[in-house]
């Protein structure tokens, strides 16, 4: 196979003579994107274009064994008979999948650095910039003035993604101690084949749908967690993933496996350059949920979503499920969606084991040309299942943001419960919010309960904030804040702070 | 290959046993009509908007034949100050009908007026036309192209009695099309009551223009333990401060979808339409309302209730869209099942699309079983278990009920269901 092309990453820095950082500051200070700086690193990336060639050479690179080889070309040949969903309200012009790179990873992560310590500067820094530092310290993740917070803060183990590869994962070995597993999907593959080969693609098949058999033949990293019987996992654990190289699609995969009566918590986070072209992100969650066990999975979704024109941005069609096999297990999706240009997502919990439970947060913010669809399934199989959803979506510039969910009741779910509650509020008349709802209740002894609302931004509530001296937009963002309390609470302390802000930053320039 | 290009698509297999009435006023909106079946086909089992219901038997050459029913009791509306128009088996009966005149409407019926000016001309179809956007609704299309007969009716006052449509069945397999058209002046007013079986199946479709001002009213009470199967379309397009109030009772009969389609096009009407039904064994009733506002400050309110036993389904789908200039929107839809037991369904998707800022749209949905707390009261007040049930069921119907503006139609309404849940106690 032909040798990867060595390509410079093309350098998006602004004029001669202005800092980056002084852009940084200013952008900050003007609300828009924070995270649209890229880092300039020599990169190395497989051929533009899917065939066969690509999924075996991502395979080489990940040096991985020949039944995962295997896997992902079957995929692949499941893909090509698959047709792209059209279904949802999301409109965007068609995706050339063979002007993409499907591989792109740092020069310097050839041979993978042994410990954090090796690994090339460059990437610690943007990191160090995101505000996720890979070091081993105490620290309160996306918190500002964190370096000021003593060493009381809470422990956070992050594996860092930089396009296609996982550079590294701290906290393995104080983890490692609890019996824990945290790794990037690949080391998984080659250090507990046992483990992947029994849950990948037990939770999402490979060919549930186009996105997610794409991403089953050519995901490239990931993390990987594994949580032992009995154990609550001493620490949070968070993945960080960082699109920098232009044209590159990135198809992260993660496995989570919470074994009998464990415990996890579980952050993503995902930031991407500005640029003027569209880049598709495809990513595949599959959380196995054993008797007693509870995973809490927590995202702060903040991809580049365009400018104010429509241009640009990441395309985010995500699948993401978790399957509560045991009796008791539990799972808890939180999402704050503000980020992507188009987003199509639908985490859901399958509630198999009897007396299991899910629950849905969501806040789901579209400014300017942004389009999201996103939504739930709570698909109840055990008996006394329970599960709640609590979505808020808030439209305004020229954006539309549906929420679209199913809640499914079968025959055998007796005594089990539903309550949901989605609410959308628009700001602006250019905008749209729509609801698209699907219940089915097949037994008797089962409830449900569905709620939705669209609203306008309340007048009173606005004129009382303006009363008290706020200018429009801090009033917005306050009374927007308030509209999203419910599903803010649900969120671990690092990220609502973190969210509190981006609701306030997302909507900037939506009022007047 | 030879044979695949011999074998008609279902959609032209049924076109094939249809002949469609040639020569009049309404001929070339039938001919349009059937461009549009052709062109959106008839609808499949894959199709989104038949997710929940099997179209399969609406959709084939031939009616199922249905057993004839005789219900055994007076029929509804009977008794009733009205003006009675009767139809067998789709076909006018003369002899059962009232004489058509009644001041304030002018009545004509569809299958007499073969002449070239008429002034239905202007409407037939296209309402129906205008309601296939976004989504089609094909049956009524074809209803469009084939419909046999039908009333139409131009309000200009405000008559004295409703208009009734009675629809008999005395043929087991027959299949039976009709298409009315009914046109309300500025400030005119009128009720329409309907019931009836009409055939083993039943395509009926219903199109009705409200000017300023005026004000429509709809009761209907659908075929009761029988096994006749229907497609029913009503369209309308509200003028400023009109009213539009439809209400449907669907008391089993095997399959049912009835689809409303309103258009909110002057400031400041309102538009309710409600449904109760009560499902034993083998039924399925699907309700499927779209209601787009596109004017200021208009009102619109879906109710629906459905008591389901023995293996019945229950299907709702509503949509409220809201166009963009369509501001102060108020919007309102609920849809909940009590299910009596554990082999019945009830499947819903009730959705908003809102395009303006200052509205306030809702909508809700539940499905559980009775309250058992509820029970438990009655039956300690010495209320025999069977009438708790009963009275528990009707104060759960009664939310829909009360969407008929005139009382004694309520009154004959809560009766039919009442004797119907007393017929059907296990």
């Amino acid at each position: 196979m032909a040798a990867l092309d060595n390509t410079i990453a093309q350098d998006v820095q602004v004029k001669d003579g202005v800092d980056q950082e002084t852009v940084d500051a200013v952008r900050e200070v003007g609300g828009t994107y924070k995270h649209g700086w890229s880092t300039d690193i020599e990169m190395e990336y497989a051929p533009k274009g899917l065939s066969p060639d690509i999924v075996k050479l991502i395979s080489e690179k990940n040096e991985e064994p020949a039944w995962m080889t295997e896997w992902r070309l079957a995929a692949y040949e499941r893909w090509l008979q698959k047709e792209e969903p059209d279904w949802a309200m999301v409109d965007y012009p068609e995706i050339d999948f063979q002007d993409q790179y499907y591989y792109a990873r740092p020069k310097s992560m050839e041979v993978k650095p042994k410990s954090l310590d090796e690994v090339d500067p460059k990437i610690l820094a943007t990191y160090n910039k995101l505000g996720i530092p890979l070091k081993e310290q105490m620290i309160l993740a996306g918190v500002e003035g964190a370096e000021d917070i003593p060493a009381e803060g809470r422990k956070v183990a992050v594996d860092a993604v930089f396009d296609s590869v996982s550079v590294g994962t701290t906290f393995q070995e104080e983890l490692k101690k609890a019996g824990v597993i945290f790794c990037s999907i690949s080391e998984a593959i080659k250090d507990h084949p046992e483990l992947v080969k029994k849950y990948l693609g037990s939770v999402v098949p490979v060919s549930d749908n186009y996105y997610a058999t794409l991403n089953s033949a050519v995901f490239s990293d990931g993390s990987f967690v594994y949580v032992p019987p009995g154990v609550r996992c001493p620490m949070e654990l968070s993945t960080y993933f960082r699109i920098n190289a232009e044209n590159t699609g990135q198809f992260e995969r993660t496995l989570i496996i919470a074994d009998k009566g464990s415990y996890v918590s579980y952050l993503e986070g995902c930031t991407a350059p500005q640029r003027d072209i569209a880049q598709l992100h495809a990513a595949v969650v599959e959380i196995v949920v054993e008797e007693d066990a509870e995973v809490k999975y927590s995202t702060v979704q903040n991809w580049y979503p365009g400018d104010e024109n429509g241009k640009g941005g990441i395309y985010n069609f995500v699948t993401k499920r978790a399957d509560c096999r045991g009796d008791r297990a539990k799972v808890m999706w939180t999402q704050v969606e503000t980020g992507s240009s188009v987003t199509w997502k639908y985490p859901s919990c399958i509630l198999r084991g009897d007396d299991s439970q899910g629950e849905f947060y969501s806040i789901a913010i579209t400014n300017n040309m942004q389009q999201a669809d996103t939504g739930t399934k709570m698909v109840h199989l055990g008996k006394r299942t329970k599960s709640r959803i609590v979505s808020k979506g808030i439209s305004a510039g020229r954006a539309q943001n549906t929420y679209r969910g199913l809640v499914s009741m079968h025959p055998k779910a007796k005594e089990s419960r539903n309550y949901t509650q989605c609410d959308s509020l628009l700001i602006g008349g250019d905008c749209g919010a729509h609801t698209v709802p699907y219940i089915e209740v097949k037994n008797n002894s089962s409830r449900v309960e569905h709620e939705a609302t669209t609203s306008k931004v309340d007048d009173d509530q606005l004129f009382y904030c303006r009363s008290r001296g706020m200018d429009e937009e801090e009033a917005v963002a306050l009374v927007v804040n308030g509209f999203c309390k419910d599903v803010l609470q649900a969120l671990p302390m690092e990220f609502a702070m973190e969210a509190q802000q981006l609701v306030a930053i997302s909507l900037e320039g939506s009022v007047g | 290959m030879g044979e695949a290009a011999t074998q008609l698509s279902p959609t032209e297999a049924r076109l094939a046993a249809l002949d469609m009435p040639r020569g009049g006023w309404s001929e070339a909106a039938r001919s349009e009509a059937l461009a549009r079946v052709r062109q959106m086909g008839l609808p499949e089992r894959r199709d989104e908007y038949w997710k929940y219901t099997r179209p399969d038997t609406l959709t084939q050459p031939g009616a199922v034949p249905a057993a004839l029913f005789d219900a055994g009791e007076v029929p509804i509306f009977d008794g009733m100050e009205r003006l009675t128009i009767v139809f067998v088996d789709g076909v006018f009966d003369p002899d059962a009908s009232d004489d058509l005149s009644l001041e304030g409407v002018k009545i004509d019926r569809l299958a007499e007026t073969d002449a070239d000016i008429h002034w239905a001309r202007d409407l037939y179809g296209t309402l129906e036309a205008a309601g296939q956007d976004p989504v089609s609704r094909p049956l009524a299309a074809l209803n469009t192209a084939f419909a046999t007969d039908g009333v139409l009716i131009h309000v200009t006052g405000k008559p004295s009695r409703p208009i009734s449509l009675i629809y008999h069945h005395a043929d087991e397999t027959s299949d039976a099309i009709l298409h009315h058209v009914i046109r309300l002046d500025p400030g005119a007013e009128l009720t329409v009551l309907e019931n009836g079986p009409a055939a083993a199946r039943f395509n009926k479709c219903m199109e009705v223009e409200i000017a300023d001002g005026a004000c429509f009213h709809h009761v209907r009470a659908q075929g009761r333990d029988h096994e006749r199967r229907a497609a029913t379309h009503i369209f309308t397009r509200l003028g400023e401060e009109s009213v539009f109030k439809s209400f449907t009772l669907t008391a089993n009969g095997v399959l049912t979808r009835n689809e409303c389609v309103i258009e909110l096009t002057g400031d400041n009407a309102i538009a309710h339409v409600a449904g109760a039904c009560v499902g034993d064994g083998d039924f399925h009733h699907d309700d499927t309302v779209f209601i787009t506002h596109d004017a200021v400050g208009c009102e619109s309110r879906q109710v629906f209730k459905k008591v389901l036993r023995n293996g019945a389904t229950g299907v709702f789908q509503g949509k409220i869209l809201v166009k963009k200039d369509a501001q102060k929107t108020d919007g309102y839809q609920i849809s909940q099942s009590l299910l009596l037991d554990g082999d019945s369904q009830f499947l819903a998707k009730p959705e908003l699309e809102i395009y303006a800022d200052d509205v306030a749209c809702s909508h809700g949905s539940t499905s559980g079983a009775i309250d058992e707390e509820a029970l438990f009261y009655l039956r300690s007040r010495g209320v025999p278990h069977a009438e708790a049930t009963d009275l528990l069921t009707l104060a759960f119907l009664a939310e829909a009920v009360e969407e008929i503006a005139d009382e004694a139609l309520r009154e004959e309404i809560t009766g039919r269901m009442a004797a119907w849940l007393e017929r059907h106690r296990t």
